[in-house]
């Protein structure tokens, strides 16, 4: 019972540490691996390091101008 | 049978709501009424008009694969829990403005205000995010941009851009503005705000080169700096040789934002933007949810009357009659015009089945709605005669709390010298004076809540400084970002003539591109600072006009559309409201330019001091006659914006009813959507794709 409840906890805690770093638009590195190795599993993944630096530079105003939060 | 009791138990609850609030004259009522009433709006709009737009309208099928789906690439495209997801959106859609326009529009009472924020919401705002959001996910993710090419032809894309660059300069120059306004005099906001470009720089290096990556370890870190910052400001604030230093005017400021603006925006974004970025959104959501905590838990009365008498247009906060004019002052919270570039950004590549699209698109905004909301109670919850002595132009209560007490008692709000000065102690400010803008209204009330929560009147300054350092933050982290949305919209612009401009890695290009996003937006701010009528009442009326102009551009395309799939029975859902937005924007954008009164119109308040000008005379508030000068031309170049942005909005009304015409008479569905994949049978699961 008790250990069920603390599963549920974790999964919950899971989900809030995801979404907390989604809104500054960190995705989730784990999924990203997982997809390269089901996926593309010759290709070689981004390190975590990597992987950031990526997603930093996909959140903030690129070459097409667009606007991925609201400004006002 | 449950349920419809349940249902019928929500209504009676709303509508006892709302009477309390319409029918109470006079004495002051709880916030939580207005809570109640916006809470239980927003329950039976998303449980009734959401789920029918979803349905019928949209008729979403959890069947047809998303493009986070097809395209899954572990990055970009990656199918997202509906809960993180919708936390992504709407940190992404959730700013400043909510806080602003809804503390500005308190002039009128709390029940105008209210009003618009939850009929706009429900049938307008949530709406446009919601079928936005749609047209995105079943166009792989495209922008809005792109969707307008797409289904109103490439003139009425190019047009669209050129509005959208319009707005991003009047919106940063306005919101510069308010940080001005509130940290003007105010050595101890000037200190945190300061504080928070090391504390920033710090941050980007650790997490460039030490952590990448954990972002939660570096945002305490900067929010535990921070926090020493704010708490420290104080002394610094009242030290005999820091304190003058940092006690800075309008004008400095502004010049200093203008710099800032610049510098942030060439240096690369994991150094200053990234870090600030991370501080802003989590400050963000943790005030939000500070703030509806000790709203309910203070359940504060609300002073401000129902409706004041300023309803007709005589206010001295923004000018104008109610009709159409709270309409664009109340813009987010009831209907943003930016969230359809939003919706259509990043959330439509990670929407992991379309009909999360209820609760992510049209649910979202109703949070932000709720926002809009939390700020007009913050307003309220101020005694009227200090709401007004924060928001009025100097020109009008004068520089001392004793005429602006004066002032203030003959509009008919009991105010004395010496509450002025008691709150203005409380706060830690050398003055609450016509302090405009909306922010430090926001904070005084948010400080006086928050302050009844934790503990007495002795923590109202450090509140006041905490909300004032969030808005700025917030701000700032929009300038930097803002200006290089605008650079590569220039660079996108100057390429088509010389096609070498449009290199984005070119460094000339790039400084070139940068100096004229800033001078743009710097000119209008440093305008509005030395405007002797205080800027924030022609600017914001501006911001409003501009925004709606973009929500009615998105309402357009959405209706152009439902006319395209043939769903012209629902094709009401956007036009009503799209009918509405043009209506406002347009009779707003003419009274701006055109109406006599020289308190609105900026043509008749050019012809004003043009007059005066000739002969030789000078009208207060200027004190020269080179001010003068200023003052008629600024007013010719408003003139000229408002112009621009009825001219975008006209010319993408013809676009949009051509595009319905010729859908309409063509006999098949003439929708441009991606290609329909549908899930295959066995791999059919009610159960998320999402992997744990």
């Amino acid at each position: 019972m008790s250990n069920e409840w603390l599963q549920q906890a974790g999964v919950v805690l899971r989900l809030v540490s995801r979404t907390v770093r989604l809104m500054v638009g960190v995705g989730d590195y784990e999924q990203y691996v997982a997809h390269m190795q089901s996926h593309h599993p010759d290709a070689i993944a981004m390190s975590e390091k990597e992987y950031f630096r990526y997603c930093q530079s996909a959140r903030y105003p690129g070459k097409d101008g667009s606007i991925k939060r609201c400004p006002c | 049978m449950k349920q419809i009791i349940i249902w019928m138990l929500v209504v009676l609850l709303g509508v006892v709501a709302f009477a309390v609030l319409a029918l109470s004259q006079g004495e002051s009522i709880n916030a939580l009424w207005l809570i109640v009433a916006a809470v239980t709006t927003y329950a039976i709009a998303y449980r009734f008009y959401a789920k029918f737009i979803v349905t019928r309208v949209m008729e979403l099928n959890d069947r047809r694969l998303t493009p986070a789906e097809r395209h899954n690439d572990g990055l970009d495209y990656v199918p997202t829990h509906k809960w993180v997801l919708f936390g992504h959106h709407f940190a992404a859609i959730a700013g400043a403005g909510p806080l602003i326009g809804p503390v500005l529009a308190a002039q009128m009472g709390y029940l105008p205000g209210t009003l618009w924020i939850l009929v706009g919401v429900v049938f307008a705002g949530a709406v446009q995010d919601a079928m936005i959001l749609f047209a995105s996910t079943r166009r792989d993710g495209r922008s809005l941009g792109e969707i307008i090419r797409m289904e109103m032809g490439n003139t009425a894309g190019l047009i669209g851009m050129l509005g959208i660059l319009a707005i991003v300069v009047i919106l940063l120059a306005v919101l510069g503005m308010v940080v001005v306004k509130a940290l003007a005099g105010s050595p101890w906001g000037v200190f945190t705000l300061l504080a928070t470009v090391p504390i920033a720089l710090l941050m980007g290096i650790y997490s460039r080169w030490f952590r990448p990556g954990k972002v939660g370890e570096i945002s305490v870190i900067g929010f535990v700096l921070l926090m020493l910052a704010l708490f420290y400001g104080n002394t610094v604030a009242n030290d005999t040789q820091w304190g003058p230093l940092l006690t800075l005017k309008a004008e400095t400021l502004a010049t200093g934002l203008i710099v800032y603006g610049f510098t942030a925006a060439v240096l690369p974004v994991w150094l200053l933007l990234a870090p600030r970025d991370y501080l802003s959104t989590f400050l963000k959501i943790g005030t939000i949810l500070a703030l509806a905590v000790g709203i309910i838990f203070v359940a504060p009365p609300l002073h401000m009357r129902a409706v004041t008498h300023f309803v007709d247009g005589s206010g001295p906060v923004f000018a104008g009659s109610l009709f159409p004019f709270l309409f664009i002052t109340i813009a987010c919270g009831s209907v943003s015009g930016f969230h359809a570039l939003v919706a259509s950004g990043t959330t439509p590549k990670m929407l992991e089945r379309e009909s999360h699209i209820q609760l992510i698109g049209y649910g979202a905004m109703l949070m932000e709605s709720f926002v809009a909301v939390m700020a007009l109670i913050a307003a309220c919850v101020l005694e009227p005669g200090v709401y007004f002595a924060l928001n009025s132009p100097a020109a009008v209560i004068g520089k001392t709390v004793e005429e602006a007490a004066a002032v203030i008692n003959t509009w008919g709000f009991v105010v004395t010298p010496d509450m002025l000065a008691q709150m203005a102690k409380d706060v830690g400010e050398a003055s609450i004076l016509s302090r405009t803008g909306g922010a430090p209204t926001f904070a005084v009330g948010m400080s006086k809540i928050l302050a009844d929560m934790t503990g007495g009147n002795h923590m109202m300054a450090f509140w006041y400084h905490f909300a004032i350092l969030f808005e700025a933050l917030f701000i700032l982290t929009t300038l930097d970002a803002g200006t290089r949305v605008c650079r590569f919209l220039i660079q996108d612009l100057l390429g088509t003539a010389l096609p070498a401009l449009a290199d984005t890695r070119s460094w000339p290009a790039n400084i070139l591109a940068t100096a004229l996003a800033v001078s743009a937006w710097g000119w209008f701010l440093y305008q509005g600072v030395t405007d002797p009528f205080g800027g924030i009442n022609s600017l914001w009326a501006l911001f409003g006009i501009a925004n709606q102009m973009l929500a009615g551009m998105a309402l357009m395309l959405a209706t152009v559309i439902l006319v395209r799939m043939k769903k012209i029975r629902f094709v009401w859902v956007t036009a009503i409201p799209a009918g509405w937005i043009l209506l406002v924007t347009l009779t707003a954008g003419w009274q701006k330019i055109f109406s006599p009164d020289a308190r609105i119109g900026f043509l008749s308040h050019a012809g004003k001091f043009s007059v005066a000008l000739s002969q030789q005379k000078i009208l207060a508030p200027a004190k020269t006659l080179e001010q003068m000068q200023r003052v008629v031309f600024n007013d010719y170049v408003d003139a000229c914006m408002a112009g621009i942005f009825i001219a975008v909005v006209i010319c993408m009304l013809v676009f949009a009813w051509r595009a319905i015409l010729q859908a309409y008479r063509h006999p098949a569905v003439t929708v441009n959507e991606s290609l329909v994949v549908w899930r295959a049978g066995h791999a059919w699961r009610e159960e998320a794709v999402w992997h744990e």
